[in-house]
């Protein structure tokens, strides 16, 4: 198995060429594609923002931002300086502590997240065993800083939001490991690398998403409401609690509320597409394209052709995703409290535990197909 | 001593740093949601010292079962009982007190003699780093481990199966009603609000059709 561009091994290997003991050239990579993972992630955040605003336009048949930069695009930066340069207000009676501590509390485990996600055989921040299962623990974090921000802010609406938002995170989360235990349970392994593995080979027929359409579904609808979006985006429900835990904040400490959000959606949509869409793999096995055309697998140019090519098609898979997410926002109305915890505890947990069975007797019975 | 077994040291000195006195302020300090909010740093140190430990499995259920589900848990009860109530001081505090000295000596002799009579070397020679520890506990849990393992899933699973029970209120009977019991009536503990009428209303309330033709 040919196993792609190792940048790291790459660059470690010319530094010490240079003369720079291993130890000390490792440490230098090592926050390389940290800091460039967090500046696509904010980037991933502004395209996300820009799209939100085209596509509501275009769903309302307006025509949205038009003359900030071309189609508007320098939009979402123009928000991102506006946020940047506003007052910091605290409120007067608020704890003062807290209320710093509360969205720090929620932008971090989302950036943290990012190291799994795979770009590519080599390019993804670290390969950890536990993989995808670390993301299911860390995005249970945040409705920590969410119950933090709501009480610290004095505030009923805050607090209200807050305890939505704790409550619905807790709800959605376990519906959302079940189906990941599915597709965990189909590749032999948590770590995201292995689970783009088991897809690959077969090109478009050998995604997660033919083998676990009713997981895919409870996958999405619990990403959906773990990020807040609009059908399920009560935590700050604006008609009803004003902006729920957000009420009370602004400038920075609210655009890091907006970016967890807009950061958490992107992160879902990837590790969507690394679950059920085969991640970097495009939809003809590039094995088979090259010995069509009779190119050598060990082909510089071919392997940097593959690198590239994987890279788009994970974002390519990203974004159509986040389309879909911000489309849904758009066309659908919000549901109320009960409705939500009534469809996660009631239809989702019992379609996710009947899929887990589903997927094991599966496996049992047609070993070559599920990953046996 | 190389760059990696630096880091180890001293992200061991602050994770225990971080842990006792996050512990100490969830026993010392006087305002419940801190002591709630510290108990999840208490948590989350503890988490990373699972993984020093090389078990990143163990670090990461850590964090997902007891901060994102006790602790949210533990707030969540806080913030929804509306009691603010100041501390009063218990008659016979000082028996209670002895009572309490003696129990923690007693947990801290029995943890010390566990430490102590552990042969704490023999282990570190024979777990190979390399494998995954994913690998290795599921070794175990269907092993030598099988029985406290189906027995603790078991439990689990009643538990959930009884939840969905009863937030489906269609498969519990109906409560029977007997009208000669007094049912009690439930409050929350908070203050009464006194209702305000609406403007429009008041002025019809409070006034006779005959002074509003003045």
């Amino acid at each position: 198995m040919n196993s792609g561009i190792d940048l790291q091994e790459i660059f470690i290997e010319s530094l010490m060429d240079l003369g720079i003991p291993p130890g000390a050239a490792k440490a230098i990579w090592m926050p390389l594609p940290m800091f460039l993972m967090i500046i696509g992630a904010t980037v991933g955040v502004l395209v996300t923002v820009w799209l939100e605003r085209k596509i509501s336009a275009a769903a309302q048949q307006r025509i949205g931002p038009e003359y900030m930069g071309p189609f508007g695009v320098l939009a979402p930066v123009a928000d991102g300086m506006k946020l940047v340069f506003k007052e910091d207000i605290l409120p007067a009676q608020s704890d003062r502590l807290l209320f710093t501590l509360g969205p720090v509390l929620v932008v971090i485990p989302v950036f943290l997240s990012y190291l799994i996600v795979p770009f590519g055989q080599n390019l993804v921040i670290t390969d950890i065993g536990t993989g995808i299962f670390l993301w299911v623990a860390l995005s249970s974090i945040a409705p920590i800083g969410l119950l933090m921000a709501g009480y610290s802010s004095n505030n009923k609406y805050s607090l209200l939001g807050g305890l939505r938002a704790a409550a619905q995170s807790i709800s959605y989360e376990i519906p959302l490991s079940l189906s990941v235990l599915a597709i965990v349970m189909m590749s032999n392994s948590l770590s995201t690398i292995d689970i783009v593995q088991q897809q690959s080979g077969y090109g478009i027929l050998g995604w997660n998403i033919w083998r676990q359409p009713f997981g895919l579904i409870v996958f999405w609808i619990c990403a959906l409401a773990e990020c807040e979006r609009l059908p399920f985006d009560l935590p700050e429900a604006e008609e009803e609690i004003v902006a729920g835990y957000q009420t009370e904040y602004s400038g920075m400490k609210f655009a890091l509320f907006y970016l967890s959000s807009y950061v958490n959606l992107v992160l879902s949509a990837l590790l969507f597409s690394v679950l059920y869409l085969g991640g970097w793999n495009f939809p003809i096995p590039i094995d088979l394209l090259a010995s069509l055309l009779g190119v050598s697998e060990t082909d510089p140019w071919l392997q940097i052709i593959t690198a590239s090519l994987g890279i788009i098609m994970t974002i390519l898979k990203a974004y159509f995703l986040v389309f879909l997410a911000v489309l849904l926002r758009w066309t659908v109305p919000r549901v109320r409290i009960d409705q939500l915890l009534d469809l996660g505890w009631k239809f989702l947990l019992p379609v996710s535990l009947a899929n887990l069975l589903l997927t094991a007797a599966l496996k049992l019975v047609f070993p070559f197909a599920f990953g046996g | 001593m190389d760059l990696a077994q630096g880091v180890q040291i001293v992200s061991f000195a602050l994770l225990s740093l971080m842990m006792i006195a996050a512990a100490l302020g969830v026993v010392l300090l006087t305002n419940i949601v801190y002591s709630a909010f510290l108990l999840g740093g208490v948590f989350i140190s503890i988490a990373g010292l699972y993984i020093l430990l090389n078990a990143d499995f163990v670090a990461a259920a850590q964090v997902l079962i007891y901060v994102g589900a006790v602790n949210v848990l533990i707030l969540f009860a806080i913030m929804l009982v509306n009691k603010r109530e100041d501390f009063t001081p218990l008659s016979s505090a000082g028996l209670r007190k002895g009572a309490t000295a003696l129990v923690c000596a007693g947990l801290f002799v029995l943890l010390s003699t566990m430490v102590l009579a552990t042969p704490w070397s023999a282990s570190t020679a024979s777990v190979p780093t390399t494998e995954s520890s994913i690998v290795r506990i599921g070794q175990h849990f269907f092993t030598d481990f099988l029985l406290p393992f189906e027995l603790a899933s078991v439990l689990l699973l009643i538990a959930m199966v009884g939840a969905i029970i009863l937030a489906r209120r269609e498969y519990l009977p109906e409560v029977l009603q007997t009208p000669n019991v007094q049912q009690q009536v439930l409050t929350l503990p908070e203050r009464p609000r006194e209702l305000v009428p609406a403007v429009s209303d008041s002025s019809t309330l409070t006034s006779t059709p005959g002074d509003r033709n003045k």
